[in-house]
Formats: C-alpha cells, sequence, structure tokens
C-alpha cells in the first residue's frame, strides 16, 4: 500500500472509483439460503445507483437524516451509499433498541425516512411514529409477514431499486442528474450521525463528515497494510462507530470485501465460513470464545487434554517472542513448530481466525493472561483506543510494539495530551463536526483550542504507550486514602470465566466491597459436572456452592492485588452475588454492554448498604423489562458474605500457572 | 458470538399483536375465500365400547385458520387422526378437496396435501435439522432409489431443487444457526420449529397442529403466533390447531369448534365461542 490520497472526498465518490478500478472484485458477500452470494463493486455501484434514483423519486433530498435499522446486511450497506450519493444523511440505529429509544433517535434526529430490516423493525418504527412529525416514507429489506401492511408509505428495497433502474434507463437526464448529485458531495458535508450508547444519560447524534472519516481510515489502511485482497466479516452493530469504520469506511478506503453473516445468531459459524484477515471483537467475545473453549476441553478425552494443556504451555512461554520476531532458542522454536501443527492452527480454525492477519480489541481493559493467550497462539491480536467523537481511533498499537496494559502510541496525525486533570485530550483526523442539534454539549466536548475531552483518565508509559486507568470521574479513594480504580478491579474479576460482571463500591468507603454476577454457561455447565441442581438463573446464584466458588476467586484476586504496593488496600473485604443478570434492557448495561456505574449503584442501594453494614443477607426488589417490553417485579433474598483478604506486606509466592 | 446458548436471553423480540400500529391488520389475517377445503361430515369413531368421537360435523374453509378446542379427552386429537387418516371413523364422511372418503392411509391423505405435526415432537433425534426437514420433502422426490444412489444426473438435480426449498423454509422459521446440529441436542421450543419446517416442507394445503405451543414459554409462544400467522398469510396454508391456550386461540384463529366428550358443543367465530355458555359450562364446569 501507498499513502497516496483516497481518489474521492465521499463515500459515493468511492464506490464509483472501486467500480472502475476493481469492477470484478467482490465487494459484499451475504449468506443466503446457506449459500454465499457475492456482488462485486461494479453491481454494488450499479444497484446503489438505482437505489439513490429510487430514493430520490420518494422524496429524500440533500441534507435529509434517513434512519437504519437493522442488523448487518448489504442492503442496509448500500443504503448509507445510496442516502451519501445524495447528500442525505444515514442514521443508523442499534437493531435491538427498544421502541423508546428508537423514538428518541429517530425524532432527534428528524428523519424523512427510516429503512428497516425486516417487520420487527418495521413494526417498532410504526409503533412510534406518532412521535415522529417528520417520517414520511418506511423501506424494508425482508418482505416476510409484510404483505397486508398498508402501501402508502411502506416500500420494498427491491421495488425502490426497480423504480430507479426503470428510470435510469428510460429518462435520458436520470444519469446526468444522479452523476451532478454525487459530483457536488463535498468532504465537508455531514456523512453520518451516529448515536453513542450514553454511558450517562440519552444518546448523543455524533455528526461526521465524509472528509475527514476518508482521511482517517485512509490512515489506518496504511497502518494495518489493508489491501483490496483483505476480507472483513461485518457482524458489529451498524449503530457503532467501531462498524461504521472498521468495516464500512476502511472497506471502501481499500476496496477490500465485506461479508454479512446469515443471521445474527450464525456469527461463529460464518466466521469459520469466510476466514476473515481482518478482525475486531471487544474483550467479551475473545472471553467468551475462550470460556468455551476450556469448557469444551474439559469433556476432551484424557489424551487430548494433555496435548492441549501441554502445547498451551508452551505457546505461553514462547508464542508472543516468537510472534514479535524476538530471539527464541531453536528447540523452542520447534516444539512451538509441532504445537502449531497439533494444537495451535486447529484451535484458530475451529474459531474462524486461521486467516486472520490484523485483529483488534478495544472497548474495554483486556485481562492479560487473556491477551497472551490468543498472542501466544500466532495471532497478530493488538489494542486501541478510540471514540465514537475521534471517529474511532485516537491509539492504536503498530505490529511488534503490542502490551496488554497499554493502547498503543497515538494513531497515524492524532495529537493527545494530558490535561493536568489526568484527563487524555486529542486532534485527529476523523474528529466529529458536532453533537446534533446541541451546540452546549459541543463545546463542553472541546476545549477552546480544539482538543477532545474524552473522559478518561490515562498515563504515558516511558515508551510512548497510553495507558488508560478508569474514567476520570470513576477513580475515587478509601476513607484511609488509598487508591480505588474500580475499572481496574472488576476486569481481575471477570478474567475468571464463572464471573460475567462484577461492580465494585469503595470510594469514600472503609474497605471494598463488590456485586458479582455469575456467567450462567460456565456456572451451569459446572453445576451439570456436579450435580448441582437449579431451576432459575436465580437459584443457581444463590446456591451456597457457587458462593464458596465466586469466594475463591475473589480470594485469589486478594492474593494478586496484595502484591501490588498501591492496590493492596483495595482488596475486596465483601461481596453478594446478584439474584438477576444486569441488562440492557433494564438500563442497567449500556447497548454496548458496559455497566452503568449509578443505575446500578441507585437501583441496588439496599443490598450495597448492607455489603458496608456487615449484613449477612439483604432483600431487594428491582423493576424488570421483559423483551416484550412489559414490565414486572423480581423480589430476592441476597446472601452476602465475606471475602479472605490477603495480608498487606505478605510476599506470597506462587508457581505461575 | 455466543452461539444459542442458555444466557441468551436477547434472542428475538415479538412484538405482542395487539400493540400493532396502522400498517397491520387489526384483526386475525386469514385470507379465507369462504370456500369449502375439507367437509366433516357426521363423524363417529369408536374404540370397542369407547366413543371418541360421535356425530360430528364441521368444515374448514380454504385459507382459513381453524381451530379446535375442548376439555382433555374431548377427542381433539382423534380428530385430527381421523381427519389424516391414522383413525377410520365407522360412521360418516370426510370430503377433502371435493373427493368424499371415509377409509383412506395416511401416505394418501399426505400425498394429497395434508401434513402434520405432534403433540409430543416426533423427529428423527439423530439426524439434523437440515435432514429432517428434507425428510418432509420425500414424497415430492420423483426418483427413485436406484437414480439417488447415483451423485449426477437427474437425482442431484431434484436434490438441489428440494435442497432449495428446504433453506428458503429453514430461513423463514429462522433456525439457521442450528441448521447442522442434531434435533435431540435443540432445545424443546426449537425442535417444535423444525417440526413445523418439516410439515411445511411438503407444501401442504392443510396444516394440522396438535398443540403447537405445549411447554413454550411467553416468548416462543409468540414466535411461534407469529410463525402460523405468516404461514398462513404468505402461503395461503389453510390451517387446523388443537391448542390449549385460550389467548392464543382467540388471537390465531378465524372460527372455533369446540368438542366435548367426543360431541361437538360450539362452533362459530372467537366471539361467539366465547359467549357461549354451553362452551363455559364445558370449561369451568357446572352443577348438576
Amino acid at each position: 500500500m501507498t499513502a497516496e490520497p483516497p481518489p474521492g472526498d465521499t463515500f459515493a465518490k468511492l464506490l464509483q472509483h472501486h467500480a472502475a478500478v476493481r469492477g470484478q472484485r467482490p465487494a459484499f458477500r451475504h449468506k443466503d439460503r446457506g449459500i454465499w452470494q457475492t456482488w462485486t463493486w461494479a453491481e454494488v455501484h450499479e444497484s446503489t445507483r438505482a437505489y439513490a434514483v429510487g430514493l430520490a423519486r420518494l422524496g429524500l433530498k440533500r441534507g435529509d437524516r434517513i434512519a437504519v435499522v437493522g442488523s448487518n446486511r448489504p442492503r442496509l450497506y448500500w443504503t448509507f451509499l445510496a442516502a451519501q450519493s445524495l447528500g442525505a444523511v444515514p442514521v443508523p440505529v442499534y437493531s435491538d433498541a427498544v421502541a423508546d429509544e428508537l423514538a428518541h433517535v429517530l425524532a432527534h434526529a428528524e428523519v424523512r425516512f427510516a429503512v428497516a430490516q425486516d417487520q420487527e423493525q418495521v413494526d417498532k418504527v410504526l409503533a412510534v411514529q406518532a412521535r415522529l412529525a417528520q417520517l414520511e416514507q418506511v423501506v424494508y429489506d425482508e418482505p416476510r409477514g409484510l404483505r397486508d401492511y398498508d402501501r402508502g408509505r411502506l416500500h420494498a428495497i427491491d421495488d425502490v431499486i426497480a423504480a430507479g433502474r426503470r428510470a435510469l434507463a428510460e429518462e435520458t437526464d436520470a444519469t446526468a442528474w444522479l452523476d451532478g448529485e454525487i459530483a457536488s458531495g463535498s468532504g465537508r458535508d455531514a456523512s453520518i450521525i451516529l448515536y453513542t450508547s450514553g454511558t450517562t444519560g440519552r444518546s448523543k447524534g455524533v455528526v461526521l463528515a465524509a472528509g475527514r472519516c476518508i482521511a482517517a481510515a485512509a490512515d489506518t489502511v496504511v497502518f494495518d497494510r489493508l489491501s483490496e485482497k483483505d476480507e472483513a466479516l461485518a457482524y458489529l452493530p451498524l449503530a457503532w462507530v467501531g462498524d461504521h469504520y472498521l468495516n464500512f469506511a476502511q472497506a471502501l478506503v481499500a476496496g477490500f470485501c465485506l461479508a454479512c453473516p446469515e443471521s445474527p445468531d450464525t456469527v461463529e459459524q460464518d466466521l469459520r465460513e469466510i476466514g476473515p484477515t481482518f478482525y475486531f471483537a471487544p474483550p467479551r467475545v475473545f472471553e467468551n470464545l475462550l470460556t468455551r473453549v476450556m469448557i469444551r476441553m474439559e469433556d476432551a478425552g484424557a489424551l487430548k487434554q494433555r496435548l492441549f494443556h501441554y502445547f498451551i504451555g508452551v505457546a505461553k512461554r514462547y508464542g508472543e517472542a516468537i510472534l514479535d520476531g524476538r530471539p527464541v532458542p531453536a528447540g523452542a522454536r520447534l516444539l512451538y513448530g509441532a504445537g502449531a501443527l497439533l494444537v495451535y492452527a486447529p484451535l484458530k480454525n475451529m474459531l474462524g481466525l486461521s486467516r486472520v492477519r490484523t485483529a483488534y480489541t478495544a472497548g474495554e481493559a483486556v485481562g492479560p493472561d487473556l491477551f497472551s493467550f490468543y498472542r501466544s497462539l500466532g495471532l497478530n491480536l493488538k489494542q486501541l483506543y478510540g471514540q465514537t467523537e475521534a471517529f474511532l481511533y485516537v491509539t492504536a498499537q503498530p505490529d511488534g510494539g503490542v502490551r496488554a496494559d497499554t493502547v498503543g502510541p497515538p494513531a497515524p496525525n492524532v495529537a493527545i495530551r494530558i490535561a493536568d486533570s489526568g484527563e487524555v485530550q486529542f486532534k485527529s483526523p476523523g474528529m466529529f463536526v458536532e453533537y446534533f442539534k446541541d451546540a452546549e454539549k459541543t463545546a463542553e466536548a472541546m476545549t477552546p483550542d480544539g482538543f477532545i475531552r474524552t473522559g478518561d483518565a490515562g498515563v504515558f508509559e516511558p515508551d510512548g504507550q497510553l495507558k488508560i486507568i478508569d474514567r476520570a470521574k470513576d477513580v475515587g479513594r478509601l476513607a484511609g486514602g488509598a487508591l480505588f480504580a474500580p475499572k481496574y478491579l472488576e476486569n481481575k474479576l471477570k478474567f475468571f470465566p464463572n464471573i460475567k460482571e462484577a461492580v465494585t463500591f469503595g470510594d469514600g468507603r472503609d474497605f471494598v466491597a463488590c456485586f458479582v454476577n455469575i456467567d450462567l454457561t460456565a456456572v451451569g455447565n459446572w453445576a451439570e459436572r456436579n450435580n448441582i441442581v437449579y431451576g432459575s438463573y436465580q437459584e443457581l446464584a444463590g446456591h451456597p456452592l457457587v458462593y464458596d466458588m465466586i469466594g475463591e476467586h475473589i480470594a485469589e484476586t486478594n492474593r494478586a492485588l496484595a502484591r501490588e504496593p498501591a492496590m493492596a488496600a483495595a482488596q475486596i473485604r465483601r461481596f453478594l452475588i446478584l439474584h438477576k443478570e444486569l441488562d440492557a434492557d433494564d438500563g442497567e448495561l449500556t447497548r454496548t454492554q458496559k455497566v452503568r456505574r449509578n443505575v446500578v449503584a441507585e437501583r441496588y442501594q439496599p443490598l450495597i448498604a448492607a455489603l458496608f453494614a456487615g449484613d449477612a443477607a439483604a432483600d431487594i426488589a428491582t423493576e424488570v423489562t421483559f423483551e416484550d417490553g412489559r414490565k414486572g417485579m423480581l423480589s430476592a433474598r441476597v446472601a452476602i458474605r465475606d471475602a479472605a483478604a490477603t495480608p498487606t506486606p505478605a510476599p506470597v509466592l506462587e508457581a505461575a500457572a | 458470538m455466543n452461539g444459542p446458548g442458555p444466557n441468551e436471553t436477547a434472542m428475538r423480540k415479538a412484538e405482542p399483536r395487539a400493540e400493532r400500529a396502522d400498517g397491520a391488520p387489526s384483526a386475525p389475517p386469514g385470507r379465507s375465500t369462504g370456500e369449502v377445503l375439507l367437509a366433516v361430515e357426521n363423524v363417529s369413531l369408536r374404540f370397542g365400547g369407547v366413543k371418541a368421537i360421535s356425530d360430528v360435523s364441521f368444515d374448514i374453509r380454504k385459507g382459513e385458520v381453524r381451530a379446535i378446542i375442548g376439555p382433555n379427552g374431548a377427542g381433539k386429537t382423534s380428530m385430527l387422526n381421523v381427519i389424516n387418516g391414522f383413525y377410520h371413523p365407522q360412521d360418516g364422511r370426510i370430503t377433502f378437496k371435493g373427493e368424499t372418503r371415509s377409509k383412506m392411509r395416511p401416505s394418501v391423505a399426505a400425498a394429497q396435501g395434508i401434513a402434520r405435526t405432534f403433540q409430543n415432537v416426533a423427529l428423527f433425534k439423530g439426524m439434523t435439522t437440515l435432514d429432517n426437514i428434507m425428510t418432509g420433502r420425500a414424497l415430492k422426490m420423483r426418483r427413485g432409489f436406484f437414480w439417488q444412489l447415483w451423485r449426477h444426473g437427474p437425482a442431484m438435480a431434484e436434490e438441489v431443487e428440494h435442497r432449495k426449498f428446504v433453506e428458503e423454509i429453514i430461513d423463514f422459521l429462522d433456525i439457521e444457526a442450528v441448521r447442522k446440529v442434531p434435533v435431540g441436542k435443540l432445545p424443546y421450543g426449537l425442535q417444535k420449529r423444525v417440526e413445523l419446517g418439516r410439515a411445511l416442507a411438503m407444501e401442504p394445503e392443510l396444516l394440522l397442529l396438535d398443540e403447537p405451543m405445549a411447554g413454550m414459554n411467553l416468548e416462543e409462544k409468540e414466535d411461534m403466533c407469529r410463525f402460523i400467522l405468516d404461514v398462513n398469510n404468505e402461503f395461503g396454508t389453510t390451517v387446523a390447531l388443537i391448542e390449549h391456550d385460550m389467548g392464543v386461540v382467540m388471537d390465531l384463529s378465524d372460527r372455533v369448534v369446540v368438542l366435548e366428550y367426543g360431541r361437538k358443543i360450539a362452533d362459530g367465530t372467537p366471539d361467539e365461542v366465547k359467549r357461549d355458555q354451553k362452551v363455559i359450562d364445558a370449561y369451568l364446569g357446572v352443577a348438576h
């Protein structure tokens, strides 16, 4: 790859370019009826043009907002391109958003058009249309179940494309008109509005300009040497900056192929079949994968188990050094080669990671052991740090410069500084223009000299890599003055496969206490093997033996904390296991599955009080939201236990596992 | 990224039908034309001295969703077994697509376009979802055993056609993720869905569903309701179903026939049946 400027300042122009330069190369794939269907750049270009004309005939104009609701489907990506061809601004919405969230975004963005994937999403849009004064037309991808709906304002994408195609074929000026529309698009135009998941409060619409998006993506395409030969599986939520950047923007800059999974449930199989070369997953996904590999290994035969554990040990010792090109004894190299043949390659193949050249993880701190596990298998897993406001990249680790506890040096052309408050601030090529219709919030997010405040506390390591400690506002102190970094503790706990989520409390308190969510897959499997009968999540979570097991995990975490002088005082003294899973539908997690700390603290106030009061159990009643939007009350008596703490200046030495 | 594990709470979200805004039909959709597809006339069925069905008559119109309800032992499943030729009634006549018969083998009924699912799931547990649904195509295969031994030629081309049809069903029922999973490993709700898939593979004109939602949780029931409505809507398939969940019956069906002790005690639209004193007595009991 060369660093020549991208051949266009809008995505519509890039599409034209690819159709001309690599028209016959695959642009999109989608598994449909069990078979991977492929569209070339030329085909996508032709369909998108027809689609744009069709949308224009329905009344879509430059500057209009058009909502896109659904999962990763080629036609929904084409909707982005068709809308951008006309200068309209797509507003993708999380497909699992409940009606109220959907209404908020659509109303705030004042969308005139909504494109929905299927009947489920159409129903959601229609259910809230009374609150959407500007909404005029609804377009859908999958016709099933929509036969008897009122056709007045409802159109199939295929019909819209067909109408556009007819117009382009029959009307002499249609082609010239469309060319004019595309040509008059500029890099300064708003390209997309991404609504943030909103860790705090209502989500905000981040307006990104086309030229900046493309400039940022062009930088990272060079950074990771992406080319038309690469391929990615587009399984991340359409409305998330990660999908729009890593998949959509990078694919359109580099001209690589974007494969859409058959359905959200089949991602794992699709990953195996496609074998992407570029892969992104949040740490949570890597954790789940590892958990399930470990569970399956426990069911494997004795020989396979021994082989697996022996070679994973070999990989732990030498794998990362080999990946980074550091010197390794010849014998170890040979042993690692044997391991690759017998264990690592088949394992990566099972996970669909065989062809991955560059993999990233971000969003949460990743457990060092988890991170090294994948890297030691030969997977080039790196970390990046990013924000919607930056159009993703703020920092990224280069090949060979990877550490588990940092997020890398500034990405190309990004300027970073640490404010006196410890907050990380940056200026980047892809930085956002404004929050849509919210000048006040926009002003809050930017410093007077044009840097963006991230709200994250961080420090630069001597080697120039940035280390994010926590949200700036979340870092606190115990009553005794010792540092309390909740996320740091929670991440340590979450590394245990049995612990799905943990929330610690300690700011201004005498000691640290925590809530634990067990992982139903891992603990359920453990229960099965130990003949523990349970009827529900709640029953399993409250089981004394489960408490014993989690207590042991916390004791182990405390032993590790005791070895770190800065953290030794923040050992976890008391804990409880929550009777329900923290859930985004109840507002306890964001849609990207991050804990909303203040919501949890408020909802479970009685439990927190009991933790610090030294009670042995506490009653709690919480409102839960069911999948269909109805609400109910869930009450339980939750047991509380003390955790074994390790005396502070105790040099505990353990054999490296 | 997870497969369908036990902690996958966020499966499909079924919107409650009642809350659908405009654009959607408010009444049950069926596209009944008024033409009678199947008529049951004065049918009686006895097992030795036990009268399972006595002198029951009703009809099923083309394109409607017809529910058969009644207390336990009312003869509902027997009625379905009579319709698809598994039981032979001692008296009475059954007219399907204008053809009257009193005795018929199930295979003939199947060939004529009657498919069914069972109260207890009756799938081949060791076979995958895909293979189970493929068995539903067996009657449609034109090439014989010897052709099928050959991996090329007409039998293969035919297989490809059938596979395509089966893939449509897999897509329709949202079971892509378990395409290659042996059905014995699937949760009960999904097995029911696969069974429906197998019945659909026969491209039936009349689909008989024996308690399609038995043992399902609320979400699975909502999904199943949606599938039954969509089958009726998209393919115009006539559906006759036995169901105990009254909410489901009232929501789904165009007309309801009520049996008690083998006799028909009511027949009409859900609203009529709900108000019928005999039906209320049958369900709630009556002082004698």
